[in-house]
């Protein structure tokens, strides 16, 4: 072992703070854009409450297309705009705006299946009790499909988790960058070994805790 | 520019109709085709009543259905819902106005994430209605419709029944004046089905609220109804009382809906057959046996579905006279002096 334990546990510390810092703030801001792009998708798709083909044809594209850039292209694509918005293309702070970008279309879609998971019919009902559009998706839509719309957070997460470990080639930090810095280029098995570990525990605690929570709150089909 | 183009309203002959459609047509584009789902129907339905509108699936019947509250929006024609011209209001008064009509489902559509009694209050929240008022209303219905107890449960856990009681319930939450009924019974068993019937009939005794029943069931229908439209193919074959038309379908469709078929009885060729009709007329009485007593003939029945109606006899019956012409005649005499309605009936050989 090339460090004392001491070592180890500070660095895997930090480590871990930046990943968690970095999924939590970017799982914050894409989830609630990716919601509102999901949401507009839905209702002006051509069975939805309110269609419009023009708008439903431009968010289509630009889900797709954020959805097929591969996460380290959009990385150096992005780092003017990172710049422009954090002010520097370097740390943990500047990782987070590729990651929320690339986060987007993810939840975007995530949340447009889950809408559409929504039997039709209860819609339909909604608007026959004189709902307006406002009504129907905040409180029909969205609390129908809360549960899947809980578990698309979780996939989003757990994405973020991954390609978060790809946020440190632009000196993000966090535990991929360590795993591969101080393990893979320093030839430290235990730094890799003990940075993978963690990361499996993070994403098993996710999965948990939101299997805890959707089982808890979905009243359909029990 | 003022609204100069708005569409006249037409005007509204009887002040007791509280929806009239007029001259509906509905149209369904698709690529490169267009199916004709309703054309030029004309409905009128009265205050108070409950209207059935009965056909085959197809017909055109949810089809017209929504576009009494616009859930589909008509090609052409005017929907009034008193006296009001729903093609030509805004759409903030048409949401107005669905607050005014309620409806019920097949598939009861009701908010799986939601207790029944919030899906009661749902109504009422959308209207603005203060939390504690929703909720008292919303008990006082649920105990109207018999499930006071149910408040807390989520509509998985309620049978077929009690689910179309809570949206029965709910749809009722914003005191409509119009309850529009889509197949609301054929999800259910027989039993089930009756005793929905009865509370949508004491819906409209006890709070006069005017219901409009879709069905492709006869006995739904026969149970409940004021009068029925019948429906075929996008166009209304007959409209009348449930009476009139059941004792005396004119259109093709009406008698394949309401004759029941008796095509597995077969006869010779040189035999006749006849129909009886019993419109409660003849009171309960036995006149097929008194027949065959007093005209000294055997009649063999080949079909038979009478009810009796406040000691009245109402129904159908298909009997085959004897081959003897003077047999026939005193029959058919005897059918006419106890004012039994008859008609030939052609059976298939």
């Amino acid at each position: 072992m090339k460090y004392t334990a001491q070592q180890y546990f500070e660095k895997l510390m930090t480590a871990t703070g930046e990943t968690l810092l970095m999924v939590l703030v970017s799982t914050v801001f894409a989830c609630a854009i990716g919601l509102f792009v999901g949401i507009a998708a839905t209702i002006t798709s051509e069975n939805g409450i309110r269609p419009n083909r023009p708008i439903n044809a431009i968010l289509e594209v630009i889900v797709n297309i954020g959805r097929s850039i591969p996460f380290i292209i959009m990385l150096i694509l992005l780092i003017p705009f990172t710049r422009a918005i954090v002010g520097t293309p370097l740390g943990t702070w500047a990782a987070i705006v590729p990651l929320t970008v690339a986060a987007i279309p993810f939840a975007a879609r995530v949340t447009d299946s889950a809408l559409k998971e929504i039997d039709g019919g209860i819609i339909e009902c909604a608007q026959s009790m004189g709902s307006n559009a406002w009504q129907i998706v905040f409180k029909v839509m969205i609390p129908e499909s809360l549960p899947s719309l809980l578990r698309g957070m979780c996939l989003t997460i757990i994405n973020l988790i991954g390609y978060s470990a790809m946020a440190g080639t632009v000196g993000g930090g966090g535990l991929g960058d360590l795993a591969y810095r101080d393990g893979y280029i320093s030839y430290d098995f235990m730094t890799i070994f003990l940075s993978v570990v963690i990361l499996v525990a993070i994403v098993q605690l996710i999965q948990w805790v939101f299997n805890l929570i959707v089982n808890k709150i979905d009243k359909k089909n029990r | 520019m003022t609204k100069q183009k708005q569409k006249p309203t037409p005007e509204i002959v009887d002040t007791d109709n509280i929806i009239e459609i007029v001259q509906l047509t509905k149209v369904y584009k698709t690529a490169g085709s267009s199916v004709v789902a309703l054309s030029d129907v004309d409905l009128a339905i009265k205050k108070g009543e409950i209207f059935g509108i009965i056909g085959l699936s197809g017909a055109g019947k949810s089809t017209l259905v929504r576009c009494i509250n616009l859930l589909e929006k008509p090609t052409h024609g005017d929907v009034l819902f008193c006296g009001k011209n729903l093609m030509s209001i805004s759409r903030k008064e048409l949401l107005q106005a669905r607050r005014q009509i309620g409806m019920i489902f097949q598939q009861f559509n009701l908010f799986a994430q939601r207790t029944v009694l919030r899906n009661v209050t749902y109504p009422l929240e959308i209207a603005g209605v203060k939390k504690e008022q929703a909720i008292a209303r919303a008990k006082e219905l649920l105990d109207m419709v018999g499930l006071k107890d149910k408040c807390n449960a989520y509509p998985s856990q309620l049978s077929g029944g009690q689910k179309q009681r809570v949206a029965i319930a709910r749809a009722l939450a914003s005191d409509p004046q119009v309850l529009l009924c889509d197949e609301a019974t054929s999800a259910l068993d027989n039993a089930t089905t009756n005793s929905i019937l009865q509370l949508i009939k004491r819906i409209n005794t006890e709070l006069g609220v005017t219901v409009v029943i879709i069905t492709h069931e006869m006995k739904v229908v026969e149970s409940v109804c004021d009068r029925v439209a019948v429906i075929d193919q996008s166009r209304i074959a007959e409209c009348g009382t449930v009476k009139d038309v059941f004792l005396n379908p004119r259109s093709d469709i009406a008698k394949q809906l309401i004759l029941p078929k008796t095509t597995d009885a077969t006869v010779a060729d040189d035999d006749r057959c006849v129909r009886l009709i019993f419109d409660g007329n003849t009171f309960n009485q036995p006149i097929v046996s008194a027949l065959a007593i007093e005209c000294n003939a055997l009649v063999n029945i080949l079909f038979a579905d009478t009810k009796t109606i406040e000691g009245k006899t109402y129904g159908q019956m298909v009997i085959q006279l004897p081959k003897d012409i003077n047999a026939r005649r005193k029959i058919e005499d005897y059918l006419t002096a106890r004012q039994v309605t008859y008609k030939e009936e052609e059976l298939p050989q």
